[in-house]
């Protein structure tokens, strides 16, 4: 009853009902669009996670082939990391972020935005271009799918974190401000029939009061009316008699 | 949210020697005005501290969306690695030759498992 559980401190006014019911209807809809958005991202979470899962794995064979190029690389020209690192001045290879809307949480995805540059042609010149080239491919498709694999990451761990977020929201609402909206209600109602009935008694009593007053007085009045009856007529004879049988002698005719 | 900014487009990669010269022919090398570059490479004389330096200075960034690492480079500072949340830059653990790719060890997969359940 309305003593249970927490409530909020209103007072109990038929507006305050209205309000209340109001907002409990409210909760009650946010709550159930927040689960459905909850269970949406949680579909596209699952999926994502299974790519991710995949990719990573992809991602090893791709990396060992990438490093076996480059092995051929070493091979036929000779260690060329120090001439590369010397050489990079500015990136061919960059990624551009688009945006992707899932139930109003922003997803970014990065797409490869490669500028076919001539960097380090001249790498290799002497003797293993070809494989130069080729490691240059090869590890150009392997960035391709760690690129990929990045827009999954980051979609996955803002996914998390939105959908905690999300869960937090639904469990606040089904387990705290629901039930506390309910105990609001039924403490003004509750109290509200309390105030009823303590009218209705007030009323019967105020009813009564007025009945027994109205009896006393009847009866007053009665019992006036009776003694008045009783008293009247020795009076009225008497009067009547004693003015008419006397003698005045101040009446001289 | 942080919205990706237009900004963040270059890659960043901390490894060994071979897997940053790749990465380079590949043509993520960058390198800015103030001679600030965006890849590092680590040897075995390199110190841990250098490599989290790197790391903190990359991560922290405007320019940089993707963060790559060699998986043997992250063991070593396992703990930031771990403790790195942030969505920008996306911090991606990648195999290198001599150590092959063990997907128990990567924070991300990590997750991935301990969400399934398994």
């Amino acid at each position: 009853m309305s003593g249970t559980g927490p409530r909020e401190n209103i007072f109990p006014t038929r507006m305050a009902l209205t309000n209340t019911k109001l907002r409990l209807k409210g909760a009650q809809t946010g709550h159930s669009l927040l689960a459905k958005k909850r269970d949406a991202l949680t579909t596209r979470f699952r999926a994502i996670l299974r790519r991710v899962d995949e990719a990573k794995r992809k991602m090893g064979r791709v990396m060992q082939l990438a490093s076996f190029s480059l092995a051929e690389v070493t091979y036929a020209t000779g260690d060329i990391s120090y001439l590369v690192q010397e050489q990079a001045k500015s990136a061919s290879f960059k990624v551009k972020a688009r945006q992707e809307n899932v139930s109003g949480v922003v997803l970014p995805a990065f797409e490869v935005d490669r500028v076919p540059g001539s960097d380090f042609n001249l790498t290799g010149l002497g003797r293993g271009g070809q494989q130069v080239l080729r490691a240059k491919e090869v590890y150009a498709k392997a960035v391709e799918t760690l690129v990929d694999l990045a827009s999954l990451q980051t979609a996955f761990m803002i996914l998390d974190e939105v959908i905690r977020a999300t869960n937090r929201r639904v469990n606040a609402i089904e387990h705290v401000i629901i039930p506390r909206l309910e105990n609001t209600i039924k403490y003004i109602t509750s109290e509200l029939d309390e105030m009823d009935r303590e009218e209705f008694f007030r009323l019967k009593k105020v009813q009564g009061k007025k009945k027994r007053d109205a009896e006393a007085t009847e009866a007053a009045r009665k019992q006036k009316e009776a003694a008045e009856l009783v008293q009247l007529p020795p009076d009225l004879a008497g009067g009547g008699g004693d003015l008419l049988g006397s003698k005045d002698e101040d009446v001289i005719f | 949210m942080a919205a990706p900014s237009q900004e963040r487009n270059l890659l960043a990669v901390i490894g060994d020697e071979d897997t940053v010269t790749g990465m380079l022919l590949a043509g993520i090398g960058n390198v800015s005005q103030n001679q600030k570059k965006n890849f590092l490479v680590v040897d075995t004389k390199t110190q841990i501290p250098t490599i989290e330096a790197a790391f903190e200075e990359f991560t922290q960034r405007k320019d940089i969306a993707i963060l790559l690492i060699n998986q043997h480079v992250a063991e070593k500072i396992r703990p930031m690695v771990d403790k790195y949340q942030e969505p920008f830059p996306a911090l991606l653990e990648i195999p290198s030759k001599d150590h092959p790719y063990d997907p128990s060890k990567d924070s991300i997969l990590k997750r991935v498992h301990k969400l399934f359940g398994e």
